[in-house]
């Protein structure tokens, strides 16, 4: 076997083949034990429920693949809505012709980083697509997690003067499968970020009601996430771009593509809200974790602009942070 | 960029100009990509109450007329060619209300990033092909380039439809409108790569010329050409300089100009907003008229028709801020254009929808 077939996923002697000798070898755990049609758990007390799926091209990256993608991605999912994640499920879609040896890669990956966040996968499935008709591999992974804090994370809890924290370096996962996809050779040192993001969480849950909220900083980048916790509501965000940690690299390969790192995804990268009272104390946890290093206050919560966020620019200038609009795409002159 | 000591030295030195002037000083900024550097940055933020920044017609496809995207609608409606344009030009509506988007689905209309790529859509197409040629002198040269090739390989059934523009004339046909009110500009930097400082000189450094300064695209670099300008206004002179140095030299680009005069030739040009400007376009010299789509496919003579309500033309002329059109952000948005000006990702409606216009 070299290549993904189709009957590998018709449910006959190949689909047994691929699922005995090769998946399930490398991800059997306490739990999924045998090959059935369900995975059943015991669960107390409130639970998270999420799911997601990953597509990302190419496959491999600077920096991580799609399989230890699709688990980070989840996993923070779960973890930044107050939840320790347990348990997640894995559909794999795969194109005809997919080179197994690269799926092994995959599931290891899967393995790994699913053994590092303490998650078990306990179900599964499998399906191939004609060749062509697929983007090599698609996977989506659902999760559960144990609800660990107990207060609701929502944009209602902000207040005025609160603060607002980025935990890290912001665009270098957009930023790595942009140059990987160009071969822009400068940008070939930037690494994605992907990375799990439970244990910077877990260790803010104690803040309790200081914490206002919490997001994964993914798709659309800083400004998505900053606009979807102000728009609607009857306070502003003022951001000081000056403060927003961003690589040099990760600046110079934005710069080439016309792109700004502010609007582009992060894969291990926290944007949260506390009150202005415990903004250091929150920096000194985040600074005790390597994801978490360079986390900084980039703004506070203002009564100005109600729904608006504010830039203060490099030169001091103001202007409106809008959601990232149309597609991201190079300069076209 | 500079540290933020010396932006803070360059911005006291704006005030301080600023605070000694008797009038209000309106200063147009040539170029799309320059209005959107300067919201981007907040820069008007920055400025003195009394220094007003204006955008200008520098944005390719807001000046490019109705009758231009008709004749290019038209082309396509009636299956008479393929039509190859950079995407800018999709989205703007024709005077019908309709625009090339629609046809993007039957294969009649392809986008490209480089002009060279229409070389190799030849190969896969056997519909003549005509490419839109607009922009200014940034983007002429490997257009230029590329129908040079063209007409030397023998390639059949590729054509050009003029409608370049170029900028010393469009500054001078400005300042002659009634009512100007520009007391300077701001030139744009990658023009000027190509053309170099002269052009502008013939035009600014004559009686009745205003300052101008050749900047480049970075927050810093226009506030420090908007300090050359300042004081200039201080002195009572009206002076080209340069102040993007790192990449527009004084004479600009002799071999870019070469390729474009081997092809093209000054010609009179309608812009939309500005009307006809006599020698501010470029059409194909007479020996390449079997490339030329206006000889080729008799196209009806532009015009310019504004959608109602629409005040392009006056934000084009830089009489009329974005803000104040009353369409702005109502019906008129970046997701539902009326005009142009929102269209394009340089058009100055659609960079002041995006950064907004917030005081310090
Ligand atoms: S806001 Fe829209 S309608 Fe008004 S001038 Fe600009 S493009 Fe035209």
């Amino acid at each position: 076997m070299k290549y993904i077939k189709l009957e590998h996923g018709s449910g006959g002697a190949l689909s047994r083949q691929l699922t005995e000798e090769i998946i399930y070898p490398i991800l059997k755990n306490n739990i999924y034990t045998e090959l059935s049609d369900a995975a059943v758990i015991e669960a107390n007390g409130k639970i998270a429920f999420t799911t997601d799926t990953y597509v990302v091209d190419p496959v491999f990256f600077p920096g991580g693949d799609i399989g230890k993608l699709a688990v980070c991605g989840t996993c923070n999912d779960l973890s930044v809505s107050g939840s320790k994640p347990q348990y997640l499920s894995l559909g794999l879609i795969i194109e005809e012709g997919f080179p197994i040896e690269q799926l092994i890669r995959i599931l290891n990956s899967i393995r790994s980083t699913a053994d590092s966040a303490g998650v078990n996968i306990i179900t599964g499935d499998t399906k191939v697509v004609p060749s062509g008709k697929g983007g090599n591999i698609y996977i989506n992974t659902s999760g559960i997690g144990i609800k660990e804090y107990s207060e609701i994370i929502s944009a209602s809890r902000i207040g005025v003067n609160d603060a607002v924290i980025i935990s890290g370096p912001i665009g270098s996962h957009g930023i790595a499968i942009m140059a990987s996809r160009e071969s822009i050779n400068i940008g070939s040192k930037i690494r994605s970020d992907v990375a799990l993001l439970y244990p910077l969480c877990r260790s803010l849950f104690d803040l309790g009601s200081r914490l206002r909220f919490l997001r994964d900083t993914t798709r659309g980048g800083l400004a998505a996430i900053l606009n979807e916790i102000c728009s609607g509501n009857n306070f502003g965000l003022n951001i000081r771009e000056s403060t927003i940690p961003v690589n040099e690299d990760v600046r110079a390969v934005s710069d080439i593509l016309g792109l700004n790192p502010i609007e582009i995804a992060n894969e291990g990268v926290l944007t949260l809200v506390t009150d202005p009272g415990s903004a250091q104390e929150v920096l000194d946890i985040l600074h005790r974790h390597e994801t978490g290093k360079e986390a900084a206050v980039i703004g506070n919560v203002t009564e100005a602009y109600p729904g608006r966020v504010i830039l203060e620019t490099l030169v001091g200038g103001k202007r409106i942070l809008d959601y990232p609009r149309g597609l991201l795409l190079p300069r076209i002159c | 960029m500079l540290s933020s000591h010396s932006i803070d030295g360059i911005k006291k030195e704006i005030r301080s100009i600023a605070s000694r002037l008797k009038k209000d000083i309106v200063i147009m900024e040539v170029c799309g990509t320059h209005t959107v550097s300067v919201r981007r940055a907040g820069i008007h933020s920055l400025l003195p109450p009394n220094i007003h920044l204006i955008a200008g017609p520098g944005c390719p496809v807001c000046v490019t007329p109705t009758g231009y995207i008709d004749n290019a609608i038209n082309l396509v409606r009636e299956d008479r060619a393929v039509v190859v344009t950079f995407g800018d030009m999709l989205k703007v509506p024709g005077s019908e209300g309709i625009s090339l988007s629609r046809y993007t689905g039957s294969g009649s209309v392809r986008i490209v990033y480089s002009p060279l790529e229409i070389l190799k859509i030849r190969e896969t197409v056997t519909k003549p092909l005509v490419f839109l040629g607009i922009g200014f002198e940034t983007t002429i040269p490997t257009i230029a380039a590329t129908f040079l090739r063209a007409a030397e390989e023998k390639n059949k059934d590729i054509y050009l439809y003029t409608g370049f523009k170029t900028v010393p004339v469009a500054l001078e046909a400005l300042l002659g409108m009634p009512n100007s009110m520009i007391d300077a500009f701001l030139l744009p930097g990658h023009v000027s790569v190509i053309i170099g400082e002269n052009p502008y000189r013939d035009v600014l450094e004559k009686e009745g010329g205003v300052p101008g300064v050749i900047a480049g695209f970075e927050p810093d670099d226009i506030l420090i050409a908007l300090l050359f300008i300042l004081r200039q206004i201080r002195e009572g002179t009206h002076k080209v300089e340069n102040a993007y140095k790192r990449a527009v030299r004084a004479e600009g680009n002799s071999r870019a100009r070469d390729v474009i005069y081997r092809l093209l030739e000054p010609a009179d040009e309608l812009w939309r907003g500005l009307g006809i400007i006599p020698g501010s376009g470029l059409k194909l010299r007479p020996q390449f008229s079997r490339l030329d789509a206006k000889y080729v496919f008799g196209f009806k003579e532009e015009y310019n028709y504004e959608p109602s309500g629409c005040l392009c033309a006056e934000v084009l002329q830089g009489k009329l801020s974005p803000l104040k059109c009353p369409l702005f952000g109502k019906t008129c948005t970046p997701e539902e254009p009326v005009g142009p000006c929102m269209v394009s990702s340089e058009g100055a409606c659609a960079a002041y929808y995006r950064y907004g216009d917030i005081k310090v």
